[in-house]
């Protein structure tokens, strides 16, 4: 699904198709920054910023987003991943300008979000913010699984729990792959938090949030109700 | 560059420089002071005005973008000279302002809050009014201030024509 750079985020935040296709966006929007801001910030704006801890880059990455960019050659395009290089830092070059974000829609009928994230005050920038997306097929095992965290490193960072998919995302199942893919998350010391407290804070909320997206996705009856 | 803008239901022309923020044009081509300058760059929302019904931080927009859209101003909030609006005497009667730097900013976040939201619950409140900061009065008695507002603001029975989200007020009598 595309989404134009110059969407407003308060009106992605309300649009039902972005809450149907992408509901990990439609999940996130309201810890976007304030209500005022969210009626002029844009979905590109935040993307092309890169601030680290920013929830937009986290979903582009976390789902692997394509950024579609205008440059004077004409229109070209970059996973994610490769578009965020550090904090505030993009592989965007002179002359380049983003014009809109493709993210990926799952063909599956159950799938759920998980979200959470810790800032001093509401909506504050966060220190450590995790966004997971899972797909449940009709015995409740685990068909696709997506995981990110935000604030942790110089840039949003997708973890490999890959291991997940065909459990029923058992505490067990979970707690085990989350421990072995965030063990070795490249996280920054700041004024706000130690990068020990950061690595465990992303340990807790990746299980959290990937429990809220079970839950979430279970909630939908094998018809889909989405 | 020449701009007219829509304030406060009238329009008003001005030359302005193309990167002078809307804030400064408020303040210095309009002389409507009642919009604070806090921050400047988008944090403390003090600057907050409402653009087409909805709260944004001026010091953020051009004033050259503000063409076309209704720009509503604390000054614009009160029925007629020397009186409040519901939500501005709410704040008054509860004390919920100290030094009032932040409460225009306070009563257009409430104003639009409560534009959408009939009943709103102490969540919205809170919410709505998270990009503004306040450095005396607290929050307690703010929130106090936007639930009194609601409430009286129900009771009047007046329509609000916004979003639809809500149900019609029955519990007026």
């Amino acid at each position: 699904m595309i989404v134009g750079a110059t969407t407003r985020q308060a009106q992605a935040e309300r649009d039902p198709v972005i809450r149907a296709s992408v509901p990990m966006l439609a999940r996130v929007l309201p810890w976007v920054g304030h209500p005022p801001t969210r009626n002029r910030g844009t979905v590109g704006g935040s993307i092309a910023n890169a601030d680290p801890s920013a929830e937009i880059p986290l979903v582009a990455v976390t789902l692997g987003a394509d950024i579609l960019l205008a440059t004077t050659d004409g229109p070209t395009s970059m996973p994610a991943d490769d578009f965020f290089i550090g904090p505030m830092l993009t592989t965007i070059g002179q002359g380049e300008c983003v014009s809109a974000i493709r993210f990926p829609v799952w063909p599956h009928q159950r799938i759920g979000v998980g979200f959470f994230e810790i800032s001093a005050r509401r909506s504050d920038f966060a220190f450590v913010a995790a966004a997971a997306q899972v797909a449940l097929d009709d015995a409740g095992r685990c068909l696709e699984v997506a995981l990110g965290v935000g604030g942790v490193g110089d840039r949003p960072l997708r973890l490999d729990v890959s291991s997940l998919v065909g459990t029923e995302l058992d505490a067990t199942s979970v707690a085990a792959a989350v421990n072995a893919a965030a063990g070795e998350l490249d996280a920054t010391s700041d004024l706000h938090a130690s990068a020990a407290y950061r690595r465990r804070v992303a340990s807790v909320l990746c299980i959290r949030a990937l429990e809220q997206a079970r839950v979430d996705a279970s909630a939908k009856s094998r018809e889909g109700a989405r | 560059m020449k701009v007219d803008l829509r304030i406060n239901g009238a329009v008003r022309s001005a030359d302005i420089e193309p990167r002078k923020t809307l804030l400064d044009a408020l303040r210095e081509n309009f002389l409507l002071n009642g919009t604070h300058a806090g921050c400047e760059h988008g944090v403390c929302g003090a600057c907050t005005v409402l653009v087409d019904g909805e709260p944004v931080r001026s010091c953020l927009m051009f004033a050259v973008q503000a063409d076309g859209y209704e720009i509503t101003t604390i000054e614009g909030l009160a029925p007629a000279p020397g009186e409040l609006s519901v939500i501005q005497d709410a704040f008054c009667e509860t004390h919920g302002l100290q030094c009032g730097y932040c409460t225009p900013g306070m009563i257009l976040s409430a104003h639009a809050l409560l534009q959408h939201t009939v009943t709103p619950t102490r969540d919205d409140i809170v919410e709505a009014i998270s990009g503004n900061i306040c450095r005396c009065t607290g929050y307690g008695q703010i929130i106090e201030a936007v639930e009194f507002a609601a409430d009286r603001l129900r009771k009047a029975n007046t329509p609000r024509p916004h979003h639809g989200a809500d149900k019609p007020v029955v519990e007026a009598k």
